[in-house]
Formats: structure tokens, sequence, C-alpha cells
């Protein structure tokens, strides 16, 4: 088994896709955690220079200046921070309500479990964004609530997951002969279930929190994410759309900033799928 | 007789299915600490007048009786006035429905044509330089956001180059409406110059929505061609000296669309969420921008009408894809 995981390690560090999305957040990792040092004009997140307004990227403003004269650079690297905190925070909150809640329906079965899965359905039936847009809506504007709004929509798809997992697993041998020798069941579910169901769960959570960036900044850009002058990156493609085309820097560098994120947990995502999840490796994820 | 039964207990979950997505929404909205009278008389309403329109509105009846009459409201299609155009808001839906209905169908049969023979090439050429470009193309095309896309092509299309309009529907008055969908009703009117203008202005929206849905397609059809391809019966085939295109065309798509029509209702799912964004960034006079304006103006209700008329679209959408399913695949319903 061991030499197993060895290879496989390999080949997932040689595959270029995963290395790529590896690399990718790994420089918004960084990007988010030293954005005070590395950002040329710390300040420049709540600080405006309206003298130096809409300037294209140049030698100090690498990346151009928006409508207020501030950095680009600088608000980029700051927005990693928000960026990162609403996909852990919304993902992860989602994560930790879904899976016991699959878990146990799964596990049990009956009207109770029937009944939570027919509730995960009736979320699952408006997309994500639609139902977070109205939870968002009655909120108000602040990060604190689209990440609720982001959390709320998401747990069903967890629950669906993890419980179609467990419902299968349920009829295998070692589960049933675990149960035979009397382990309780909080003891089966934990220490049997969970780890045959954890890749699963961490390849759609590369992906979910992918997913999860794009609907974030699809409420930061309907005005529905934190107030300015919060440098959230859909908030500030917004922002930019009335001066293009004269102003093309200014729509391009947060767009292209969302973009490599995004692509970052999809690779990854898909080079965790090959690696972890061999029944799938086979289908989907080409060959 | 199967699919008979498939169908009707699907139909029968429908209402379910809304009647909990209006329970969710209104919970929310209840739940919620935000007192609404406050938020509609604005700051400097005294608390009498507060009180006078909690009554007048039935906030200060128990929780289970508003939900009750807002459930008589919705069943009798009466949403409430919309704040943004001060008209009842079912019939700014309905108005709004066409122009939504021929944008997201025009972005999937956009993307079906482009997803599935793409899908089928690079399945074919496996490996070949186009099977890697495909490839990158449609990793990247689900990491782009709807809304920056949308604000490329525009600069792209219609500010630099000029070749297509930057928003609205359709220049003029249009046809005489029939369908509500311009691009019938042009031809319906053989009016070939609204037809021009109708097509003019779908195409950058459209293209918008058909980018990342046509990448999801390719990614599946490219999975089944290559199961399929391998599988005995296509060895048997071509043993058989049957043409490599009948093979390909009849036999293997066939059974390698299976998986790409269940994403089609997927697919849907995300076209009409991506809407909501493209609409407002082209002006589309469709039910995105009126969800859009009605976050602007805080209106509760136009939200909780959109949500139901969005919910009731997406359900019957997937009911309609399993029953395509179930004429394609037939292994579930025998």
């Amino acid at each position: 088994m061991r030499s197993g995981w060895r290879r496989g390690l390999g080949r997932f560090a040689g595959d270029r896709a995963s290395a790529l999305g590896l690399a990718l957040l790994l420089v918004l990792i960084v990007a988010a955690v030293f954005a005070p040092i590395l950002a040329p004009f710390p300040g420049d997140v709540a600080d405006f220079h309206t003298a130096n307004r809409l300037r294209a990227p140049d030698t100090v403003n690498w990346l151009g200046t928006d409508r207020m004269g501030s950095d680009l650079l600088s608000r980029i690297l700051f927005g990693a921070r928000i960026t990162i905190t609403i996909a852990v925070v919304a993902v992860g909150s989602a994560v930790l309500v879904g899976v016991p809640i699959g878990l146990v329906a799964g596990y049990y079965g009956g009207w109770p479990s029937n009944l939570l899965m027919r509730v995960s359905d009736v979320f699952l039936a408006v997309p994500q964004i639609v139902l977070a847009i109205a939870i968002a809506q009655t909120l108000g504007p602040s990060i604190e609530n689209v990440i609720l709004a982001l959390s709320i929509t998401y747990w069903p798809f967890w629950a669906r997951l993890v419980f179609a997992e467990t419902r299968s697993l349920k009829n295998e041998v070692f589960i049933e002969s675990a149960i035979a020798l009397g382990a309780s069941p909080w003891r089966v579910m934990t220490l049997h279930v969970l780890p045959n169901i954890a890749s699963a769960i961490i390849v759609r959570t590369s992906i979910g929190m992918g997913g999860t960036i794009l609907t974030a900044a699809a409420l930061g850009f309907l005005g529905l994410g934190a107030p300015p002058p919060t440098p959230e990156w859909g908030r500030m493609i917004a922002e930019s759309r009335e001066f293009l085309p004269e102003a093309w820097w200014y729509a391009t560098v947060p767009g292209v900033a969302i973009f490599m994120v995004v692509m970052g947990f999809n690779l990854l995502g898909d080079g965790l799928r090959d690696f972890l999840d061999p029944r799938i490796r086979r289908g989907a994820g080409g060959k | 007789m199967r699919r008979l039964e498939m169908i009707l207990s699907r139909l029968a979950w429908f209402v379910p299915t809304l009647a909990g997505l209006v329970i969710i929404v209104f919970l929310i909205s209840n739940v919620i600490p935000t007192d609404p009278v406050r938020v509609l008389l604005g700051e400097n309403a005294t608390a009498t007048q507060i009180e006078a329109m909690r009554v007048k509105l039935g906030y200060d009846q128990p929780l289970w009786v508003q939900l009750a009459r807002h459930f008589h409201d919705i069943v009798s299609g009466n949403l409430g006035i919309s704040i943004y155009s001060q008209r009842p808001i079912s019939e700014d839906l309905a108005q709004r429905l066409p122009a939504t209905l021929e944008l997201t169908l025009t972005a999937i049969t956009l993307s079906i044509a482009l997803g599935i023979p793409l899908g089928v090439i690079s399945a074919l050429r496996r490996n070949s330089l186009l099977d890697h470009i495909l490839r990158v193309v449609s990793v990247s095309g689900l990491a782009i956001a709807a809304f920056w896309l949308a604000l490329l092509l525009q600069f792209l299309f219609a500010m630099k180059l000029g070749v297509a309009p930057l928003n609205s529907r359709i220049d003029g008055f249009g046809p005489t409406p029939v369908t509500g969908l311009m691009i019938i009703d042009s031809l319906l009117d053989w009016d070939m110059e609204s037809l021009h203008s109708a097509l003019s202005h779908i195409a950058l929206p459209a293209l918008t929505l058909a980018l990342p849905a046509a990448a999801t397609i390719v990614r599946f059809t490219r999975a089944g061609v290559l199961d399929v391809i391998n599988s005995n019966h296509v060895l048997y085939q071509r043993a058989m000296g049957l043409p490599p295109g009948l093979i390909v065309w009849k036999y293997v798509l066939r059974n390698a669309l299976i998986s790409t029509v269940t994403q089609i209702g997927l697919i849907f799912g995300v076209l009409v969420t991506n809407a909501v964004i493209v609409e407002t960034v082209f002006d589309w006079p469709g039910m995105g921008t009126f969800a859009v304006q009605s976050i602007l103006q805080s209106d509760h209700k136009a939200i909780i009408g959109f949500t139901i008329w969005i919910g009731a679209l997406i359900v019957i959408v997937n009911l309609l894809v399993d029953i395509t399913h179930s004429f394609i695949d037939p292994r579930g319903t025998r």
C-alpha cells in the first residue's frame, strides 16, 4: 500500500495540470497572507488619490489605478484575503453541516432521512445563486452575510453526496461485519464509513471552492457583497464597467485574478480525483 | 408503462417542491431580524405609523397565519406590487419570461451545436493538438466568471470591432408580438430587418452563456465517446466492416450522449443562474434584469416572486430532461 501511495503522489506531482493548479493556489495563499508586505501601497485599500485616477499600468502602479486613484495591485492582493475567507468559511461550514446530516441519514434511513433528503431536494431545485441573492438581499450587503447565504444554500449538496455514498457503503461486507462485531453506530460511521468517503468529499470540496468563489464574485458584482471601499474582486469589476473601453486594465485585473484562482481549484480538484478516486478515474476525467 | 409512472410521480413532486421553496424563502425572510415595515416607511416614521402599517400588512399576525396568507396570495397569482415598476410582480415576470427563455434557449442550442461535435472530434483525435487545445479551453470555460466574460465580449465585439450592438434586445419596435420570442416573431412576420436586429442583439449575451455550457458538454461528450468507443459492440461493428462514420454518428453517439443529456438539465440551471447576471450586463429585458433592479430597490416581494418563478422553470426543465432521458436510455423505465 505504501509504495502505491508514493507512486500516486509522484503521478500527482508529475501531472502538469495538477501542478499548475497547486501553483496557482500557492500564489493565492501567499498573496493573502503577505498582502501587507507585498502590496506596494498597502494604504490604498481605503485611501484615494483622485489626481492619479485611472492611470494605465506603469512602473509605479504595475497594474494601473482605479477610479479613486488607488493602486490596483495593492487592492487585488488584499482582495485575495476576502476571496479566501469567503471560500473557506462558506464551503467549510456547508461541509460541517451537510456531511453529518448525510452520514446519519444515509446510515439510518427511514422517514426522517427521507424528509431530510426531500428538504435538500427543494434547496437544489433552485440554482444556488438565486437563493443566495434572496438571502443576501434580505440580510443586507456585507461579507458575513454573503458567507451565510452561500453556506445556507450549499449544505444540501454535501448532504446529498454523503447520503448517496453512505447508502452504497452500508451494504458492503466490512461494514456489516463491523456491525456484527458489536461496533456502535457512531464508531461505524466515524471509523469505517467516513474514511471511505473522505476522498469523494475532498475532491468535491476543491471543485466546490472554485464554484463558490465564482458565486461570491457574482454577488459582489450585483452589489450584494461587502460595501465599498472593500477590495472585493466582483465589486471591482462592477465599478470598472463605466470606464470601458478606455481603462481596459481596470476590468481585466480582477477578472484575471478570479479566473486564475478558480482555475487553480478546478485543476487541483481534477488532479485529486485522478489520484484519490480510482473509480472515477476512468470516467469524466479523461484518459 | 413505467415511463408514465415515472412522469406522474415527478409531476406529483412538482407541487410539494415549489411549496417547500415558498416556505424556505418565507422563513428566511421572516426569521432574519430586519423589520420590513421599518424599511418600507423609512427612518422618520413614528411608532404609531409603524404599528398602523404593521396591522395593515398583516405583520402583527402569528407566523403561521402570515405563511397561510402568503400561500393564498401565491396560489391566486398575487405576488404583490413591484416597487421598481409599480405594477403587479406576476405581470412583470410574465412579460419578461419570453426574453429570458429566448436567451437561454438560444444559448443552450448554441452550446449543444458547438459542444457535441467538438467533444466527438476531441475524443476521436485523442491526444492530438486539437484535443489538447479543446481541453485547455474547456477547463478555462468553467473557471471564467460569466459577468466578466460578458464584459470582455462587449469590449471586443461591441466597443473595439463594432460588429455587434452593445446592449438591449432589438432596434425599433420589433415584430408583432405573438410568442414573445423576437427571432420567431420576426420569422412569422417575415420581417428580415427585425430578424437581423434580433439576431445581432442576442449574439453576444447568448455567446457569453453558451461558452461555459459548451465547455461542460465537450467534457462529457468526450468522456462518453471514449467510454463507448472502447466497448465490445463497437469492436464488433468495426470487425463487421461498418464504415467508421456510421459507427460513430449512429451507434457511438447515441450511447455516449446519455450522460450528456443528464448534464443538460444541470447546465440549464447554470445557464439561468448566469442569465441573471449576463442580462444585467447587456440590459437584456428579462427576469434577471428585473431581479437585479429589485435587489437594488430592496424589493422583498419581487425577489421572492422571482425565486418562485425561476424555481418552477428549473423544475419543469428537469422533468423534461428526465422524460428525454427515458427515451434515449430505456433501461431504467422498462
